[in-house]
């Protein structure tokens, strides 16, 4: 019998996969979320089309399935191995997909809020003379972030919880690790899990309240 | 020679026309008013004088100089519009101002991007300091000092749209624009607005001025054009055209106004 504290040793690394397979994501899928949004605004409507075309794709397929997709196709297609071998390939494989997925999640949360940002803002800054570039950085950008924070919390929070999705390709993140154990009659640590995500679900509510305050110096 | 000359100025959005030939000129340190039903034509010819629209037809010349012609594509490149802008200065019926921005940063943003982007180009040093003194003069002059560190949404709109006033100000703009300044407002806001408009008048800043509020553009303009549709029905100095009317068109819509007030 494996003693409590081993086993929840173990847990605990496996759920630095977990906090590892966020932190990627969410560092790679923000900045292409918000080239997606801007591409699927574009006034050039060939790219417009794809783009919203690429993103009903991945929005429309499961992420499970997305994640099985990208780490076999490139064997299947005969295209060597991009990815790399063994469990660092699997885990190269997972992340894109997590970064393809939800910057396209992204892309519609920023969407949405940069085109409810009132066009007079940016108006105001074209007659004082602004690029647009610096009418997006300097004037729009703080605008939709306080717009967008609730939504954003709620995509980072389900995130997480979705990283365990990633035992689909055999990557031994939290829920994989406990189900060996439950597969040997214990069945506690499985239950334990649920523990690890609410704690740091937690830290996440706690982390986004602060955002919130912090913009509340301004209204829109 | 006028400092602003528009001439055959036309914008269609799909079928409708919403200027039709529209030709003006305005001079260095006057102020014009520019008075019409909603619809006729007002705000576009504003949105079209600042290249928030793009005309489909007419000139626009500032000092002489040619800014835009529709017939000329060369003259609409995106990059010169956005330097032609700055010959004008907008103010807008629902103020605009930045609300992530103080007062101060609000009126001085665009000033610091455009010394920033001198100093690159040419070497010419303003410093962060003039660009904030001067602010705090217009800050002054629209009685509004004490207010640098404010936000936007702490201000009564009369004080946002004096804001705003400053905000355009701070471009030094050849000629500036209002867009019904005091639409938006209370009716006891709409004074502080008007006077500061008034003082500006008085200081011979030159100024285009699209509003509802009659008495004041008597009182303020050397020169009014009365739009419908699309057109000038009439224009001329205020005397002649509230006090004597050559348009029946005109007449209709002062009696209108009178009765309302």
């Amino acid at each position: 019998m494996t003693n409590v504290s081993t086993i929840i040793g173990r847990l605990t690394d496996s759920f630095g996969l977990n906090l590892q397979l966020f932190g990627l994501t969410l560092l790679f899928s923000l900045p292409l979320g918000l080239v997606i949004a801007l591409c699927a605004m574009s006034r050039f409507r060939p790219l417009a089309l794809i783009t919203k075309g690429f993103v009903w794709v991945i929005r429309g397929t499961p992420l499970m399935l997305q994640v099985i997709i990208i780490f076999f196709a490139p064997g299947l297609l005969e295209l060597g191995a991009p990815w790399g071998s063994g469990a660092s390939a699997r885990f190269t494989a997972a992340t894109i997909a997590f970064i393809i997925n939800y910057a396209c999640y992204f892309s519609e949360i920023f969407r949405g809020g940069i085109q409810g940002v009132p066009l007079g803002q940016a108006e105001a800054g074209q007659v004082l003379g602004m690029t647009r570039s610096q009418i997006f950085f300097r004037v729009t950008l703080l605008q939709v972030i306080k717009r967008i924070l609730p939504a954003m919390s709620n995509e980072v929070i389900t995130l997480i919880k979705d990283t365990s999705l990633a035992r689909i390709i055999a990557i031994k993140e939290i829920i994989m690790m406990a189900q060996e154990y439950t597969a040997q009659g214990l069945i506690w640590p499985l239950f334990s899990t649920g523990i690890f995500f609410l704690v740091f679900v937690g830290l996440l509510t706690l982390l986004f309240a602060r955002m919130e305050k912090k913009l509340e110096y301004f209204r829109v | 020679m006028p400092i602003l000359e528009v001439s055959r100025l036309s914008k269609r959005f799909g079928t409708a026309e919403v200027l039709q030939g529209i030709s003006f000129t305005l001079d260095k340190g006057s102020a014009l008013a520019i008075i019409g039903s909603s619809g006729s034509g007002k705000t576009t010819l504003l949105r079209c004088l600042n290249f928030l629209e793009r005309p489909d037809e007419g000139r626009i010349s500032v000092e002489g100089a040619l800014l835009f012609d529709a017939a000329d594509p060369k003259t609409q490149a995106e990059k010169e519009i956005r330097t032609k802008r700055l010959n004008f200065g907008l103010v807008f019926q629902a103020f605009h101002l930045f609300p992530q921005y103080t007062v101060m940063k609000n009126i001085t943003l665009a000033r610091e991007l455009l010394e920033k982007a001198r100093r690159r180009d040419t070497g010419v040093i303003v410093t962060q300091e003039q660009v904030e003194a001067e602010a705090r003069a217009l800050l002054a002059q629209m009685g509004l000092s004490g207010k640098e560190a404010a936000y936007p949404h702490e201000l009564s709109g009369g004080q946002q749209q004096r804001v705003a006033i400053a905000r355009a100000l701070a471009l030094k703009p050849k000629i500036l624009c209002f867009d019904e300044p005091t639409s938006a407002l209370d009716p006891e806001l709409t004074g502080e607005v008007l006077r500061v408009v008034r003082d500006l008048a008085k200081q011979k800043t030159t100024m285009v001025i699209v509003t509802h509020e009659m008495a004041f553009a008597r009182d303020v303009a050397d020169h009014i054009i009365f739009m419908d549709e699309g057109q000038i029905v009439e224009e001329g100095p205020p005397e002649q055209v509230f006090g004597a009317p050559r348009e029946e068109r005109t007449r209709q819509f002062l009696a209108r106004y009178a009765n309302e007030a």
